[in-house]
């Protein structure tokens, strides 16, 4: 059994692996999505912005600071979520009671702003993050080699998605976040400060996408424009997955991530328009989402 | 504006576009912004008329210009003929991308337009007959009707102008038509529009396609003037642009999509001389300063500072 339709085992599950590696970070960008559009109201099209925020505050620490992969993990998530905290603080408190477009459409050029000066100060070209050494290695599981450092990033990943759907789900914070999300002039009423719970989602939001830039920048080139297509992708996996659901918005994204893994096997030309395809699949069926209620 | 001010306006810019040629500005440029111009137009019917917000419109400026140019270069079309090709590919897309993103509203349809924007610009870099990277290059203008020699950019400015004219007309009529009437009371309240009997997916479907056709038909001359058909056509900042454009010159006003594309085309032909790359990240800063303060663009805001002296007048259609 070494062969499946005329392709070997070891590219199948070694495109499955990758393709896991990708969902994990479909899934990290899409359940920051989730949450931030859940109580903000906002779709933050900034998302691959931070992302590459994420990855280059660990390239730059690491190259001026030699700051370790470990602690990059934690504090570039930290800064950039304190940047997207002053970032709620500055402009997006102010269009709350507008129409959601125009949070996209700010978010969008935030985007630009972001992008365009990481692309005009650090060039097009990128480089990426060395492999920490303790992740360097290959497992060997006998029926195929998996590089540790996948593995690490498909664990690390699923811990963190699970980590925060249990504080949002399974705790008192959570509760109140839920219960912002449901009526947030109620819970104001309360004694809560919702506009402290916004700025604090709107940053833990945006960390997510800063780690998922950590964990990626061994595994891809870190550049200005790292982000802007993966955003395009995520928010299909948002469309098709529907942002009711946090639990949806993580299966989702790793589901993708396989499929996509596949299509690369079977057929490669299709594999950057596999989502998008699927997408309008769903659309024509469940106009909602997967696991959206509308 | 009164009716009278506002002929005064259409003649004084109407006198300057027929003299361009005269006054050394460098006509390919004049082509250039008439194109986005017209694009901007089409977007606006949509944002603007019908408050979808689409975020992919590039895939029909690009994939006329595509098709245009490919028409031309492989199969020796005429330029009229081609730029049909080109104007049904995009009625065509419209029509199937359309059809998907109506499903959904708001947010939900910015980003649904987005992902199969997307997806036409992964088919252009990968389809056999686009070129890949380096898109269609060297594609000729042609002789339209066996008459007029479009080598000539001054008998190319006429043409395109006349097209943007003739664009410019058709939306207007279009929007003070009862179709036009019928769509903006389905973007003030769509559950009455339903309630009054309207088919509004019918609606919203038509006007999606009526821009999606606009917007191919200013990608196809795009294409002839600058005889090439590149990925940036179809790429989502393109699409980004447009919606700049709109945004900055005033969604829902006649006039504001054409100041906001003249702006935007300008920056970034002049402004690169003197930022370089930082252009990206200037228009960013320009999309910000725009959603925080002056949503209604320059143009909405111009109009609603002239008729506030008459409380009366509604703000929003200004000047028209």
């Amino acid at each position: 059994m070494s062969e499946i339709f005329g392709i070997p085992v070891a590219v199948i599950l070694g495109q499955l692996t990758l393709g896991l590696v990708n969902g994990s970070f479909y899934a990290l960008l899409s359940l920051g999505l989730a949450v931030i559009f859940g109580l903000m109201g906002v779709v933050n099209f900034a998302h691959g912005a931070f992302y590459t925020l994420g990855a280059f505050a660990a390239l730059l620490g690491l190259q001026y600071f030699g700051i370790n992969y470990w602690a990059a993990l934690l504090l570039a998530p930290l800064a950039v979520g304190i940047v997207g905290i002053i970032v709620e603080r500055l402009f997006l408190r102010h269009l709350y009671r507008l129409d959601p477009l125009y949070g996209l459409l700010l978010t969008f050029g935030l985007a630009l702003i972001v992008e365009g000066s990481l692309h005009q100060v650090f060039g097009a070209s990128g480089e990426s993050y060395p492999v920490p050494d303790s992740l360097a290695g290959v497992l060997n599981l006998h029926f195929m080699f998996l590089p540790l450092y996948r593995a690490w990033v498909i664990v690390a990943s699923v811990v963190v998605c699970f980590g925060t759907w249990f504080v949002i789900e399974r705790t008192s914070l959570g509760a109140t976040l839920r219960a912002a999300t449901e009526n947030a002039p109620l819970l104001q009423a309360f004694g809560v400060n919702v506009p402290i719970l916004k700025a604090a989602t709107y940053g833990g939001g945006v960390a997510l996408a800063a780690l998922a830039g950590v964990l990626a920048s061994p595994v891809v080139l870190v550049n200005s424009h790292m982000g802007t297509s993966l955003v395009i992708v995520v928010f299909a996996v948002v469309v098709i997955g529907g942002m009711g659901s946090i639990l949806g918005a993580i299966v989702t994204g790793l589901a993708l991530g396989v499929i996509e893994g596949f299509t690369k096997v079977i057929y490669p030309e299709a594999s950057n328009i596999v989502v998008f395809i699927i997408m309008a699949l769903v659309l024509m069926i469940r106009p909602a989402g997967l696991f959206g209620k509308e | 504006m009164s009716v009278r001010r506002t002929a005064i306006f259409y003649a004084l810019i109407a006198v300057f576009a027929l003299c361009v040629p005269w006054l050394g500005i460098y006509p390919v440029f004049m082509m250039k912004l008439l194109c986005f111009a017209m694009f901007a137009c089409a977007y606006n019917l949509l944002l603007g008329f019908g408050r979808m917000l689409s975020f992919g419109h590039a895939a029909f400026f690009g994939s006329a210009a595509y098709v245009t140019s490919w028409l031309v270069t492989a199969h020796a079309w005429g330029p009229a003929t081609a730029i049909l090709g080109g104007v049904a590919a995009a009625a065509a897309l419209g029509f199937v991308i359309g059809g998907i993103a109506i499903r959904r509203h708001g947010i939900y349809f910015a980003m649904i337009t987005l992902a199969l924007g997307q997806l036409v610009y992964f088919v252009c870099l990968e389809a056999p007959f686009t070129g890949g990277e380096n898109g269609l290059q060297g594609v000729p203008r042609g002789t339209l009707f066996a008459l007029l020699p479009l080598r000539s950019d001054v008998v190319m400015y006429y043409l395109v102008l006349g097209v943007f004219i003739g664009v410019f007309l058709f939306i207007r009529r279009v929007v003070h038509s009862p179709y036009g009437q019928v769509l903006k009371a389905i973007r003030e309240n769509e559950p009455r529009a339903i309630s009054l009997g309207y088919d509004i997916n019918r609606y919203k479907l038509l006007a999606f396609v009526l821009s999606a056709v606009i917007a191919g038909l200013a990608g196809s001359l795009n294409a002839l003037v600058l005889g090439f058909a590149t990925l940036t056509d179809v790429q989502q900042s393109t699409s980004g642009e447009v919606i700049l454009m709109t945004l900055l010159g005033g969604t829902g006003t006649f006039f504001g999509p054409v100041v906001g594309a003249a702006i935007v085309v300008t920056l970034q032909e002049y402004l690169s001389d003197i930022v370089g790359g930082w252009v990206t990240a200037i228009i960013g800063v320009i999309f910000v300063a725009c959603v925080l303060s002056f949503r209604r663009g320059i143009v909405g805001e111009l109009a609603g500072r002239l008729l506030r002296s008459d409380p009366k007048r509604p703000v929003a259609g200004a000047p028209g």
